[in-house]
């Protein structure tokens, strides 16, 4: 709090955020005076960077929490551990992304620039301490993120969707701001811990904190896309090219759980009894209206954008069990979810081609004879999303299903295991396409670039193998809920 | 002196007007990007009447943060109204209907 003792070494847990922002900005200026061909160097630039950074964060992993810039940002090893996950997701979504956007034009230095400065504003997120850092990271994230999707600017569709999504967008910011406000007005600080402190005191207005957290709620649900505020959650994901809807779908979501936990559980720790309530009903609506809207999607990104909707419920399933063991199962499961949103999107990336978007479920059909092993790619990823044994996704939905249950919300787990039996329909039936059904004819092999058929299928690997040796990932999830709050 | 109470009020009432006019409004994007403005606005409100009667200056902080940030959203929902209007030769709400299902 002392702030005539100043030096640079206080600034040591923000390296990481530190060195990012340095690199995006000299990324910037060196786009500026590359010519037009050589605009790869940016794309690798900008790989090496997040790369960098990611090794840098990793380095960290372990060390004491550790609070600098008054309080307002913390370096604790939940952070530590999901920055890793973060970056290295935003690097394999470039790396997935690079033939789709050179066929259309798109690789320009912006994209890259932009996917760095997104980055940057979730690395923010994650280690806020303090209601503006939460606020300015998650402001860096979602403008970056805005124009991102607006990038392809002669498709109708593309501005569209990011229309929609700058206004809703902007709409949950409002509603989160304002919750704000209002437990700023209740607590008295803008601390996260000051404000957990004043709450557990029952030195705070119980009127106005209960009003805040109600718009504060919304106001994430938007984020997450959980139903009743998930509208924008398929137009985005439809409309907008597929690089950027990976960009949104796989390491936001990260960054999301982050924002709740701290905001959530540690911040409003006190009014447990009042959020868990809202999120069970949030829960049960996203896993109710994402597993069966999905089932009539006939555009595969639409279907994926309703599977994210029910994903979202599992994940709150995890975080109102508002214990370590439930806040650690919502951890694995968010990590484990953005390795398998990489992998279906990749899929449908290495599947498109100039003038092509495999888009459709159509474009799947009879995969296998085109491709033996990427129909085996796109299986694992289908079961794990689907939650069958061995892949990972059914130890993430055990792991949150039981902390739930320990936390006595017996009626909602089992309605979340009746919707996933529901759900499983509709990512058997890509599978039952891909393997049953003759292609369509005129369908090239499949082709991409070798580093990225090399990444998409360690991509589907991990997702395997992680299913079959869960323990490490989830060791270490444990630990750093334990370490961090 | 007024009380902290009238100073919510108008909060409120300004920030239900904004959202009122996200959701209502079936014209014009413009009057979206008006309305989200009056949203922050109204926080900015309830901020800095808090931020006064608690005798803490780090709500009036905090709304100087949410000014540059809504400037920095302003420009880019422009932005992308450009590139709308230039596909659709539209700003209308109505004619944002391609997605669906």
């Amino acid at each position: 709090m002392n702030t005539a003792t100043f030096s640079l070494a206080t600034l040591a847990p923000a390296i990481p955020e530190i060195v990012l922002l340095a690199l995006a900005c000299t990324l910037l200026l060196v786009d500026l005076f590359l010519a037009e061909r050589d605009r790869h160097v940016t794309y690798w630039l900008g790989i090496v960077a997040l790369l960098g950074v990611a090794v840098l964060a990793a380095l960290t992993i372990g060390r004491p929490t550790a609070v600098t810039f008054q309080g307002m940002f913390v370096s604790d090893m939940m952070s530590q551990v999901l920055k890793v996950a973060l970056l290295a997701s935003v690097a394999i979504t470039l790396l997935y992304s690079r033939e789709y956007l050179e066929a259309r034009g798109l690789l320009a230095g912006e994209f890259v620039s932009l996917s760095l400065f997104a980055s940057l504003g979730m690395l923010v997120m994650v280690s806020a301490n303090h209601f503006l850092t939460l606020y300015l990271g998650l402001e860096l994230l979602a403008l970056s993120l805005y124009a991102l999707v607006a990038l392809q600017r002669d498709s109708v569709v593309s501005t569209e969707a990011a229309m929609k999504y700058f206004v809703l967008g902007a709409l949950a910011s409002g509603m989160l701001l304002y919750g704000l406000s209002m437990l700023y007005g209740a607590t008295g600080s803008l601390e996260l811990n000051r404000v957990a402190l004043a709450l557990s005191h029952s030195q705070a207005n119980p009127t106005l904190a209960a009003f805040g957290l109600v718009f504060v709620v919304a106001g994430l649900a938007f984020k997450l896309g959980a139903v009743p505020f998930h509208m924008w959650v398929p137009d985005v994901y439809q409309g907008a090219y597929t690089p950027a809807t990976l960009l949104i779908g796989a390491a936001p979501k990260i960054a999301a759980f982050a924002f709740v936990m701290r905001l959530l559980a540690h911040g409003l720790g006190g009014l447990a009894a009042d959020w868990s309530v809202m999120l069970a009903i949030l829960a049960a609506a996203s896993l109710a209206v994402g597993n069966l809207l999905a089932i009539a999607q006939t555009n595969l990104k639409r279907m994926l954008a309703y599977s994210t909707i029910s994903h979202m419920g599992f994940l709150l399933l995890g975080i109102l069990s508002g214990s370590d063991n439930g806040y650690s199962s919502a951890m694995f499961y968010v990590i484990t979810y953005a390795l398998m949103t990489l992998a279906s999107f990749g899929m449908i990336l290495l599947l498109s081609r100039a003038g092509f978007e495999a888009e459709n479920l159509e474009d799947f059909r009879g995969l296998n004879k085109r491709s033996k092993w990427f129909a085996f790619v796109m299986l694992v990823v289908m079961f794990s999303l689907a939650g069958i044994p061995p892949a990972v996704g059914f130890l993430a939905k055990l792991a949150v299903l039981q902390a739930a249950l320990e936390a006595g919300w017996t009626w909602l787990v089992v309605f979340a295991v009746l919707m996933s039996v529901i759900g499983a329909f509709y990512y058997l039936r890509v599978v039952k396409l891909m393997y049953m059904d003759e292609p369509v004819g005129g369908e090239p092999p499949v082709a991409g670039r070798a580093d990225m058929r090399v990444v998409l299928s360690a991509n589907a690997l991990a997702v395997l193998l992680l299913g079959i040796v869960p323990a490490p990932l989830m060791d270490l999830c444990a630990r750093a809920i334990t370490a961090s709050l | 002196m007024i009380p902290l109470n009238h100073f919510l009020v108008l909060g409120a009432l300004l920030f239900a007007i904004g959202v009122a006019g996200i959701f209502l409004n079936r014209k014009n994007l413009i009057v979206i990007l008006m309305a989200i403005e009056l949203m922050l606005l109204a926080v900015n409100m309830n901020f800095i009447a808090f931020s006064h009667f608690l005798a803490d200056p780090g709500g009036q902080v905090f709304v100087f943060f949410i000014l540059t940030v809504a400037a920095a959203e302003s420009a880019i929902g422009l932005a992308i109204l450009v590139t709308l209007f230039r596909n659709l030769k539209s700003i209308n709400v109505d004619d944002l209907g391609s997605l669906k299902g």
